[in-house]
Order: structure tokens, then sequence, then C-alpha cells
């Protein structure tokens, strides 16, 4: 240090190190905003709705009554669509991200699909509720059913699966296809050995987070005509009788969360404003459950696959 | 070292493959110009030249790795002796061609699996299922890279754990374990310190007995340690190719020398 500039390089990195305290308290500042946002809003909810969380709430069918009603046709509704919408989602998006990533010929063909694929992730989803209305519920008949909820949101979350499946995809190192190739490994064996694993934790973080997109979901489900006010659950499942299995549920009418809250919140009575502010808590608790598992499931399985 | 042997007349030696009038190119572009060269049978062939100059492009033709890319087309062939057969040929299926040579990459590419697995992939990938043939053949192949006496307690370990140069020998013993006919080393020690170069350097030398090996480097003085032919390379032509000792010490073109001393390159 016997430059005779010192001084001048001294002052040239403290103007430096201000910038940097400035952009570090500007994060801070914008990451609080954003936490207070949330915070505040489930704090708002636990106050007006935090005294109605007790069992009958979840074991209570709606009612006219506020301090009788439940939401337990909506939970159930809701888990029951998400069910299918997993279910068609899930095989259909992973198989398409897989084929256009290792099968698909580079081609104007794959160029107008992925086109089309990434745009369909940023229609409104009022439209996908329009399109099940006419296509689900009168073309095929199926009625306002689970099964149609299903396949709408299946179709709305379709595109956030298939981009997950290919961006996991993507971050699997060349070298790494080449080493197995290079082995003699056929195209569906390395898919089946080493993309399908190595994959793995990208594509259930994006199909959770889809799920948890379609969980909140309200307007498609408006649209094809889910119920407000439902007094039964949907058949079960499993059955006395042999086959013991029963695919009744499918074609059940049927309400989901989003719908209750937004019944509830329509109505002037302020013990119903009560039970919409409980029920959105819920719903907020069953997406953050979702988010928190994907968050752990990613870390659980990324812990063996280092490049 | 192979200075101080007794060279035998080329014409003695037996071939275990050969390139013959190779062209190969990126869409339209030539990587490669009529590439003339014989492999030995239980030799070591080192290609060397300067970045660019088509050494590694050349090796990913034996296993026709060019196939996995669109755009890439081969002209000429690549004979395999002895059964004499072109690998290159459309006809003949790039997976049986992989899975008669084996390749080691530049960097240790190991699966995120364990070690056991790793070995045990080539062998799957072959359809074997008995449980003690398998688990034989990876110690046997664990053995062959050197790698048995550190591996053998952890064997279901993560590959990861292991160091920069046990991967890279664990990858040598996954090549090993499909009992290829001619081994592939695409500068398998440029990303490895000098003690782990020299250990995979030591196994090179080794596994000449077994397996013909041909190995692309751009470190100079480790084709003189580890081969007994050296071909030079520039611009996708081959310049010169001999035994190594004669490649470095009596080059028969200008080119080759200035490339050798230093002069250029």
């Amino acid at each position: 240090m016997r430059r005779d500039d010192t001084a001048a390089i001294r002052a040239v990195i403290a103007a430096g190190k201000r910038k940097d305290l400035a952009f570090a308290v500007l994060g801070v500042a914008a990451l609080v905003f954003a936490a207070a946002t949330f915070v505040a809003l489930f704090t708002d909810m636990l106050i007006d709705g935090g005294h109605r969380l007790k069992l009958d709430f979840f074991t209570n069918f709606a009612s006219r009554r506020a301090e009788n009603a439940g939401i337990v046709a909506a939970w159930v509704g809701t888990l029951t669509v998400m069910v299918v919408t997993a279910a068609i989602a899930v095989p259909i998006g992973v198989a398409s991200g897989i084929y256009l990533e290792e099968y698909a010929p580079r081609n104007l063909f794959t160029d107008i699909i992925e086109i089309n694929i990434n745009n369909l992730a940023g229609v409104p989803s009022i439209v996908y509720g329009l399109l099940a209305l006419g296509m689900f519920v009168h073309t095929f008949g199926l009625g306002a059913s689970v099964l149609t909820a299903g396949l709408t949101l299946a179709l709305l979350i379709l595109p956030i699966v298939i981009v997950s499946t290919r961006e996991a995809i993507r971050s699997i190192p060349g070298v790494i296809r080449e080493a197995a190739y290079a082995l003699g490994a056929t195209r569906w064996q390395m898919v089946k050995d080493h993309v399908l694993p190595y994959s793995m934790p990208g594509i259930l973080t994006g199909i959770i987070i889809g799920l948890s997109r379609a969980i909140g979901e309200t307007a498609p489900i408006v649209t094809i005509g889910a119920v407000t006010f439902i007094a039964f659950l949907p058949p079960s499942p499993i059955t006395a009788e042999p086959p013991f299995l029963s695919f009744e549920w499918l074609s059940s009418a049927f309400t989901a969360m989003p719908i209750q809250i937004f019944n509830w919140t329509s109505r002037p009575d302020a013990a119903f404003q009560a039970n919409a502010s409980a029920a959105a808590l819920v719903l907020v608790l069953m997406t953050v459950l979702m988010n928190a598992f994907a968050i752990w499931l990613r870390w659980r399985l990324r812990r063996n696959i280092k490049w | 070292m192979t200075t101080m042997e007794q060279k035998p007349d080329l014409a003695t030696l037996k071939q275990k493959a050969a390139a013959r009038q190779l062209n190969f190119f990126y869409g339209t572009k030539q990587a490669l110009k009529s590439i003339e060269l014989p492999i030995y049978e239980h030799r070591v062939t080192a290609l060397i030249g300067p970045s660019g100059c088509g050494k590694s492009t050349f090796l990913r033709c034996f296993n026709r790795m060019h196939d996995l890319y669109p755009g890439n087309r081969y002209e000429g062939e690549i004979r395999l002796f002895p059964d004499d057969v072109n690998l290159l040929a459309p006809e003949v299926d790039p997976i049986e061609v992989r899975m008669r040579l084996s390749m080691v990459f530049q960097k240790p590419n190991p699966f995120p699996k364990s070690i056991f697995e790793n070995v045990a992939y080539g062998l799957r990938v072959r359809g074997l299922k008995n449980k003690t043939e398998i688990s034989d053949r990876v110690e046997a192949a664990l053995k062959g890279a050197a790698l048995y006496n550190e591996a053998k307690d952890r064997l279901h370990d993560l590959a990861s754990n292991l160091s920069g140069g046990q991967q890279q020998r664990l990858c040598i013993a996954r090549a090993l374990a499909a009992d290829p006919e001619l081994l592939l080393f695409d500068e398998p020690t440029s990303a490895l310190d000098p003690i782990a170069t020299a250990s995979i350097e030591e196994l090179i030398q080794e596994l000449r007995t077994k397996v013909t090996i041909l190995i692309v480097t751009h470190n100079m003085q480790q084709a003189a340690r580890v081969s007994d032919f050296t071909a030079y390379m520039y611009l996708g032509e081959l310049v010169e190719f001999g035994w190594t000792d004669d490649v470095f010490f009596r080059p028969k073109k200008k080119q080759t020398e200035d490339y050798i001393t230093g002069r250029f390159g």
C-alpha cells in the first residue's frame, strides 16, 4: 500500500459498497412488502373466520343458517376434482414433455406445437371454461360433473406440466445422455433409466405447482355449472358389492372450495362473511401445504442427484 | 517407454480397426478429410493436434456418437476386424456399434447412481439379469480399472462421493464392464489433477494387454508417455502417423515437427 493513489482507490471502493448497501435495502424492502401483504391477508381472514374453524365446519353441509353451515361438500368436491385433474394432466403432460424433448425432430411442425403450448399457458381460465361447457358438458354430454371439472382443470394445467417437464429434462447435462448412449442404451432405456429419474424432482414440482393453481380456479368451474348449494357427497368409490369399485362419483354433481367461498361472500349476512373467511383460510392452507410438500419432495429427491 | 522395445514390422501387426477415406460433415461443413488410419491390436494409438483439428470428431465417428445429432454425415469407412464390418454403414445399427466399442469422456460423467449401478449399467442395457454374474463382472471391471480396493466397501454409495480421479476410473470400469473390442478415450485427464492423471495413464498402460485403445489428447507429453502410435491431425486432415517415438523424434513432415517442438499450436 505504498502507492500514492491509495486514497482514490479507497474512495472508489467505498462508493461501490454504498451502492451494494442501497440495493440490499431496496431488496429487503420489496421482500417485506410482499411478505407483509400475505401476512395481512392471512391475519384478516384469521380474525374474521378463525372462530369458525371447528370440527363441525369441516363435516357440515352448506346451510341457510350460517352457524350450521360447513364445507364438507366443498372440500370433498375439490379433492375429487384434483384427483381427476392429476390423473389426466400428469400422464399426458409428462409424456408430451418427454416426447418433445427426447423424441421429436426439430422442424416446423414441432415449432408450431411448441409455440401453441406456450400460448396455451397464457389463455385466461374462463376461456377453458367456455371450451369445456361447449365440448364436455354439451357435445359429450358429461354434465356439470366431477369428471368435467377434472378434465377442464387438467387442460388448464397441461401447459404448466409440459413446460416444467421439459425444463427438468433440459437440466440433465448432455454428457450424462452421451454416457448412456455410448454404453449402447436405446432411446427408451435412456429415458426410463436416466431422464425420468433425474428429472423427477423438477417434474413433481411442476405437477404440484399446476395443481395448486387448479385448486383455486373459480371461473372455469363456475362456467361449466358447478352447483353452489349441495347437500350430498359423491358416491363412494369403494362399494360393498363386487367389483368393490365404483366410478359413479365421476358423474356426480359437485361444488368446490372457491365456489363455496364465492357463494358465501355474495350474501349480505356478516355470519356468512365469517364462513367465507374461514373457508378461504382453509383453501390457502391447502395451497401452502401442497407447495411445502413440493419443496420437501424436491429437496428429498435432489439429494442424490449431483452432476 | 516404447523407444526401448524392438519395433516389429508394421506389416506383421494385426489391425483391430482402420479408417478408410473417411470424410465427415457437420451439416455442410467438412470436419474430416480423407482420413486413412490403421489401429493396431493391443496397442495404444494417440491422436494429437491443435484444438479444432478434428481429433475428437474423428474419435466420435468410431462409436457413431454423431448419429445422436441431426445434420451429421459420414463418408468412407471405419472397418472393424476380424469381422471386417464397416461401422459407418447405414445398415449397421449404431446401438450395436456402441455395444462393441466403449468410450471414456473428457470430464468424468458418472450417473447419479451408486458405484455398483454405474458399472452394471452397460450389462443391464445388454439384458443381463443374473445377479451373481452382474456382480462378478462389476467386480472384475472395478479391478480392471484399479478402483476395486478403494470402492469395495462402498459399492452402494453414490458415485458423486468419489474424487475426480476415482470418478474417471469408475467411468473406465463402466466402459470395461461391457468387454469392449476397442476402447475410446476423449482427453480423459483434461479435468484431472497431475496425480490423478498419472494414475489414469498408468491404467491405460496396463489395459493395453487386454484391449485396443484409441486416445485423444491435447497433452503431447501424455501421448509420448502412453502411446505406441501417434497420429498428428491438423484442420481435419491426418498429417502424419507412425510409431510414437518416430513421430516425436524423427517427424517426416515439417508441420508435425513445428507442432511437436511447440513452434505452433
